[in-house]
């Protein structure tokens, strides 16, 4: 086995000013993790194409053209069109701005809110330690999907249903990471400065615990950003997700897709490639930046 | 030193046990006896010094007395009240009296605030300084009586020496205008010339504010030049208590004349001719203490008797109070 030097960000040289020590860190990111750096372009693009979709696309996603079902990939339609006459190109950049939506909402609420979680329950222990975990035991007990499912077949769909259906499951998933990590911050000295001051408990979670779980938390986002994505679509492959006549990629999938395979096989190719190179650029981003910033989780 | 007739702090029979191993699955359950019957007072205004090895119970102490952990049983009375009855709501005003000093310079900032809000967050929560631009002001204030600059308030911890945190961690110590502050090892990761900067530091604080330390250490020559009174600890348990001079001068306790024997003496030649006191052994666990005295297995003087009967820390001399049979 080769012995690698530890590359944490924090052995690169000491630069003076954020933005220098910002610009250095990401010249160092992209030579040592060059996946991760092809990772994280796709990603950028992903949601740059989200955000212009309205420049980016040629026709409405939700546009019929009857004289054109079905066409295969042309000069006018470069995916070609579904069996409604819909752009197919023009569906998966409309539908990326689904996915990014989803994807970053259900990362940051359920990163954040387990992150708290799991804190608060490190710093109180005992009991409510006991209490927290167990519950979350419960929870965890479940795969994402079913968990998932059970909530929007509860709440019903639609994109808010759809959010909140995929960030419950991951709460529970953030809290024991962020956890472990606050229990070694538990005892750092500067916490028991803080309880000797009398600062009140919601202080001390908030202000100097949480932002000593930061680089466990960043992991967490990347990580959660392409799982939610792929939860997005299979919901909305499965007819619980996000409705017709809303673009989502999961969607693409089904339906006329299926049935049409044969005669128009774009239909679901396309789409498809999309959902996984999405998902494939953020893990990948997520893996490297998270060897980057923590190399002792390399494992997990 | 001792100037008022009330002391600022009591410290009376406390014990401080935690439970190890054993779960919900049984297998057997040891107790360490970290802190096993400590009492002692302070005085406003002076300064005790804390000596014992590594694992004798004297950190635990301190942390009992700022309520960073409840004894097992016990009081520690401050300013008249005993804190180990209060509950957490009603210590928070209290806390403030009470302030600490930590030996690791770099664990005891938060790495994610600047130095000035590390500052100006006391002044803020205790409402010490309500106004956010008179607190600014009153950071430069505490920042410049450590020994810093005012534009070091702009610094995180990692940009800053050792010594330099040490300072900051005494400013947020003092931002609370406290009564007493547990100094616990502050010095001892620090160099030898930057302890010297920080001790001096520590005493005009002390004369400026009539501060009351309660000073931890291993270093004995530290705590002689630092302290009114020593107090010596092994195993959880004081063994001798008295005034500087007396205990350095005229130690009654073997496990003192040990400690103090093993100082050594910037002369080699005097080094290599004066008469050394070697402990045998190693310190007993504290999960399984002997019986009797508790230093009787290492001790030079022992007999019969201190292997069955616990010594009293009784007065043998005015104020010079030592816990051994043969004093």
């Amino acid at each position: 086995m080769a012995i690698r030097p530890a590359d944490a960000f924090t052995e690169i040289p000491e630069v003076t000013g954020r933005r220098a020590r910002w610009w250095a860190a990401t010249k160092d990111f992209v030579r040592k993790r060059p996946l991760g750096a092809i990772g994280a372009v796709i990603v950028l693009v992903n949601i740059i194409v989200a955000l212009g979709a309205d420049v980016f696309a040629a026709y409405d996603p939700l546009a019929t053209d009857y004289g054109a079902m079905l066409a295969r990939p042309s000069t006018a339609h470069w995916l070609g069109t579904d069996a409604f006459g819909r752009d197919v190109l023009s569906r998966i950049i409309y539908g990326s701005r689904t996915a990014m939506i989803v994807g970053f909402a259900c990362a940051f609420f359920g990163a954040t809110v387990g992150a708290v979680i799991g804190v608060a329950s490190a710093y109180f222990g005992g009991k409510v330690d006991l209490l927290i975990q167990r519950v979350m035991d419960i929870f965890l007990a479940f795969p994402l999907i079913i968990l998932a499912l059970a909530v929007v077949s509860i709440l019903g769909t639609g994109i808010q249903n759809v959010i909140f259906a995929i960030t419950v499951p991951m709460i529970p998933r953030a809290s024991l990471v962020a956890r472990s990590s606050a229990l070694a911050i538990r005892e750092m000295p500067y916490v028991d400065a803080a309880r000797a001051a009398g600062f009140r408990h919601q202080r001390i979670i908030l202000r100097h615990m949480l932002p000593n779980v930061m680089a466990p938390y960043l992991i967490m986002l990347t990580a959660f950003l392409g799982q939610a994505i792929l939860l997005e679509a299979s919901l909305s492959f499965l007819g619980l997700g996000v409705a017709e006549p809303t673009p989502a990629w999961g969607l693409m999938l089904r339906g006329a897709a299926v049935q049409f395979a044969e005669q128009a096989p774009w239909m679901a190719i396309f789409p498809g490639l999309a959902i996984s190179l999405a998902v494939f650029a953020f893990n990948l981003f997520g893996d490297s930046l998270r060897d980057a910033l923590d190399p002792r989780l390399r494992t997990q | 030193m001792i100037t008022d007739a009330a002391p600022l702090l009591e410290v009376k029979n406390v014990v401080k046990h935690f439970t190890v191993g054993g779960g919900m699955f049984g297998g057997p359950r040891g107790i360490v006896r970290a802190v096993d019957g400590v009492s002692f007072t302070l005085y406003r205004g002076e300064t005790l010094g804390l000596v014992g090895e590594s694992g004798c119970g004297k950190t635990t102490t301190g942390r009992c007395v700022l309520q960073l952990e409840r004894a097992t049983s016990g009081s520690v009375v401050f300013e008249g009240r005993d804190l180990t009855t209060l509950n957490e709501t009603e210590l928070r005003p209290v806390r403030r009296k009470i302030q600490v000093i930590f030996q690791d310079p770099y664990s005891s900032l938060n790495p994610r605030m600047t130095v000035g809000q590390i500052i100006a967050e006391p002044l803020g929560v205790h409402a010490i300084v309500p106004d956010a631009g008179r607190r600014r002001a009153r950071v430069r204030e505490l920042l410049n009586r450590v020994g810093l600059l005012a534009r070091h308030a702009e610094r995180y911890p990692h940009e800053m020496s050792g010594g330099q945190r040490q300072r900051v961690g005494i400013a947020r110590a003092l931002a609370m205008e406290p009564a007493l502050i547990i100094c616990d090892e502050p010095v001892s990761a620090l160099d030898v010339s930057i302890q010297a900067q920080i001790i001096n530091l520590l005493e005009d604080l002390q004369a400026e504010y009539r501060l009351t330390y309660l000073f931890i250490a291993h270093d004995l020559a530290v705590v002689r030049h630092i302290s009114d009174r020593v107090a010596v600890m092994y195993l959880g348990k004081i063994v001798e208590l008295a005034d500087r001079k007396a205990l350095y001068d005229d130690p009654l306790h073997p496990y003192t004349r040990a400690l103090l024997a093993a100082v050594p003496i910037p002369d080699p030649e005097l080094e290599a001719r004066r008469e050394r006191v070697v402990l045998g052994g190693e310190v007993p666990s504290p999960l399984n203490p002997p019986a009797g005295c508790v230093f009787h297995p290492r001790c030079p003087i022992a007999i019969d008797r201190c292997r069955s009967v616990i010594p009293d820390l009784r007065e043998i001399k005015p104020g010079h109070w030592a816990a051994c049979l043969l004093a």
